[in-house]
C-alpha cells in the first residue's frame, strides 16, 4: 500500500469515503446484472429507538432471515458509530454491516483528520449520503434502512434519525421502529411513551418488550431465547456517551418482560 | 549553446541535507519515550491548535518537527493510509512498521527526485500490545533514513544536546509525571526553562480503551509538572 499523498486541488479531505473512491475502493458499485432479486440474503429484522429521560435507548432483535429460513439467531443490528452515537439496521445485512463499518471508520476518520469531532447534524448527513450511494444496490434488492441516533452535544440532548432508500433524512420527536416487525414493536412502544420521560430501567423494559411484542407477531423477528442465552441487543447513548446493557441485565429484564406478559390477549 | 555546470552528486545530496537540516533546526525540538504506563510524547509549542502530536490509529500516534505544511501533510497521509488499511483489513493489521516504511520509502524519494526536499523529522510512535516490552519507536529523517527506537528519541535541530540531558534522568520504570518533567527540562536546557502553557504533551495508555492516545490538558500538564 503507497502513501496516500494527493495534490492540493485533488485532495479527499477528511472524507474517508472519497479517499476510498480516489484509490478506487468505493464499496458501493452498481451491479452487473439484477441477481440480487432472485438469490436469497440474509435480511436483519426489527429494530426500534426512542427518547427516555437519559438520551436515547437503542435496541434490536437478533434473528436474520433467509426467505423463510432462520440465516443467523445472534446477529447484531445495533452498533456504536463513535463514542456518542449509534446506528441500528434493519434490511440486506451484508451491504448494511458494511455500511456501518464504512460509517465507523468515515466518522473516526474525519475526527483524526480534522481534530474536531463533527457534530451530531453532521453524522446524520454523512450516513444519508451513504444510503443515496447505495441506491443502485437498493432498486436491484440490496436494501438497507438504518436508525441513527446520538446525544447532541450542542443541544445537550438526545436525537433520532431515520431514513428512506434515497437517502432521505428525517428527524423523530419521540421514536422509531423499523424492519419487518417494526409495526408490531411500535404499538408497544407508543403506549409505553405515555406520560413523564422513562428512567433507565423503564426504558430498558420496554425495549425488550417491544421487541417481545414483534416477534410473537411477526415471524422474521426472533424472540428472547433463554435456553440458548440470546436476549435483544439494547443500548443507551447519553451525554455519558453510547453503551451496551450487559446480558445479564438484558436476562433479569428479559425474565421480568415475559412474566409481565402472562396472559395477555386473554391467552390467544 | 550554453552548457550546464556539472555538479557531482555527492554535493548535491549535500547541498540538499544541509537545507533540509537548516529548515528543520529554526523550530522547537520534541521527545517520545516509553515509560512504565505506556508511550509519552511532548513537545514545545506555543500554538493551541496546531498540533505537532497527533492520533494516526488504535495504538498509533505521529509527531512531526520542521516546516508545519509538510509534516502535517504527512500526518494526514499516516491517518488514511491507516485507516484504508483497516478497512480493507482488519484493524490488528496496521502496524507502525509499515507506516514507518511507507514514510521513508516517500521522503527518501522527494529528497533524490524533488527540487526541494521536505524539512521534516517524524516520529511514528506504537504502544506494544504486550504492555512496554514491544512498544516502539520510529524516528524518520527528511531523506528517508529510519532509526527504530526501544527507550526514547529526540527529534529537531539540537537533538544530540537534548538526549544527553535526558538520558541522564531517564529510565523505562518512570511514571507519567517524571518522565513529563524530565522531557521539559530536558528540551529547555540549563538555562531556560518552559511554562506548562507552551508544552503540547500526549500519551498512548492502555486504559483509555482502544483509542489509546490522549491529549494531555492544560490542567492535567501543571498538575503533572508540579506534583
Amino acid at each position: 500500500m503507497n502513501l496516500p499523498i494527493f495534490n492540493p486541488v485533488e485532495d479527499p479531505g477528511p472524507s474517508f469515503f472519497a479517499t476510498l473512491e480516489r484509490l478506487g475502493m468505493s464499496p458501493f458499485r452498481r451491479l452487473e446484472s439484477s441477481l440480487a432479486e432472485s438469490i436469497s440474503l440474509p435480511h436483519g429484522t426489527t429494530i426500534l429507538a426512542f427518547k427516555y429521560a437519559d438520551g436515547v435507548v437503542m435496541a434490536g432483535d437478533r434473528r436474520a432471515t433467509e426467505g423463510n429460513f432462520i440465516a443467523h439467531r445472534r446477529i447484531e443490528k445495533v452498533f456504536a458509530a463513535d463514542r456518542y452515537s449509534g446506528v441500528a439496521i434493519a434490511g440486506a445485512a451484508g451491504p448494511a454491516v458494511e455500511m456501518v463499518r464504512l460509517f465507523q471508520t468515515q466518522l473516526e476518520h474525519y475526527e483524526k483528520v480534522e481534530g474536531v469531532v463533527l457534530s451530531l447534524e453532521g453524522k446524520a448527513n454523512q450516513l444519508a449520503q451513504m444510503i443515496r450511494a447505495n441506491l443502485p444496490m437498493a432498486m436491484q434488492g440490496l436494501a438497507v434502512v438504518p436508525l441513527f441516533a446520538g446525544w447532541d452535544h450542542i443541544r445537550s440532548s438526545g436525537r433520532i434519525f431515520t431514513y428512506d432508500l434515497t437517502g432521505g433524512k428525517y428527524e423523530e420527536v419521540a421514536f422509531q421502529t423499523t424492519g419487518s416487525g417494526g409495526r408490531d414493536a411500535k404499538g408497544t412502544i407508543k403506549a409505553g411513551l405515555k406520560g413523564a420521560p422513562l428512567e433507565r430501567r423503564q426504558a430498558l423494559e420496554l425495549a425488550v418488550s417491544a421487541l417481545v411484542e414483534a416477534s410473537e407477531e411477526d415471524s422474521a423477528t426472533g424472540g428472547p431465547d433463554l435456553n440458548r442465552g440470546i436476549f435483544p441487543v439494547v443500548a443507551t447513548i447519553t451525554g455519558e456517551g453510547f453503551a451496551f446493557a450487559s446480558d445479564e441485565e438484558l436476562e433479569e429484564i428479559t425474565r421480568n418482560v415475559i412474566e409481565a406478559r402472562k396472559g395477555i390477549g386473554g391467552g390467544q | 549553446m550554453s552548457m550546464p555546470f556539472y555538479v557531482a552528486p555527492e554535493q548535491v545530496m549535500k547541498d540538499r541535507a544541509d537545507y533540509a537540516r537548516k529548515g528543520i533546526a529554526r523550530g522547537r525540538s520534541l521527545l517520545g519515550c516509553i515509560y512504565s504506563g505506556g508511550i509519552l510524547l511532548c513537545a514545545e509549542n506555543p500554538s493551541k491548535s496546531l498540533h505537532k502530536i497527533s492520533e494516526i490509529y488504535d495504538r498509533i500516534a505521529f509527531a512531526g518537527v520542521g516546516k508545519y505544511n509538510e509534516f502535517d501533510q504527512l500526518r494526514v497521509a499516516g491517518v488514511r493510509h491507516a485507516d484504508t488499511k483497516g478497512y480493507a483489513y482488519s484493524r490488528d493489521d496496521v502496524d507502525a512498521r509499515s507506516l514507518a516504511n511507507v514514510y521513508a520509502s516517500y521522503l527518501g524519494q522527494v529528497f533524490t527526485h524533488e527540487m526541494k526536499p521536505l524539512e521534516v523529522e517524524i516520529l511514528v510512535a506504537e504502544l506494544g500490545r504486550n504492555h512496554q516490552g514491544h512498544s516502539q519507536l520510529f524516528h524518520i529523517l527528511y531523506d528517508g533514513t529510519v532509526m527504530d527506537e526501544s527507550h526514547f528519541t529526540v527529534l529537531g535541530g539540537d537533538s544530540e544536546a537534548i538526549s544527553r540531558r535526558f538520558g541522564d534522568a531517564y529510565s523505562e520504570e518512570m511514571s507519567l509525571s517524571a518522565a513529563l518533567k524530565a522531557a521539559v527540562s530536558a528540551l529547555a536546557g540549563p538555562e531556560r526553562s518552559i511554562s506548562a502553557g507552551d508544552v503540547e504533551a500526549a500519551v498512548l495508555e492502555d486504559s483509555n480503551g482502544r483509542r489509546t492516545f490522549r491529549r494531555l490538558g492544560p490542567s492535567e500538564l501543571t498538575e503533572l509538572l508540579a506534583g
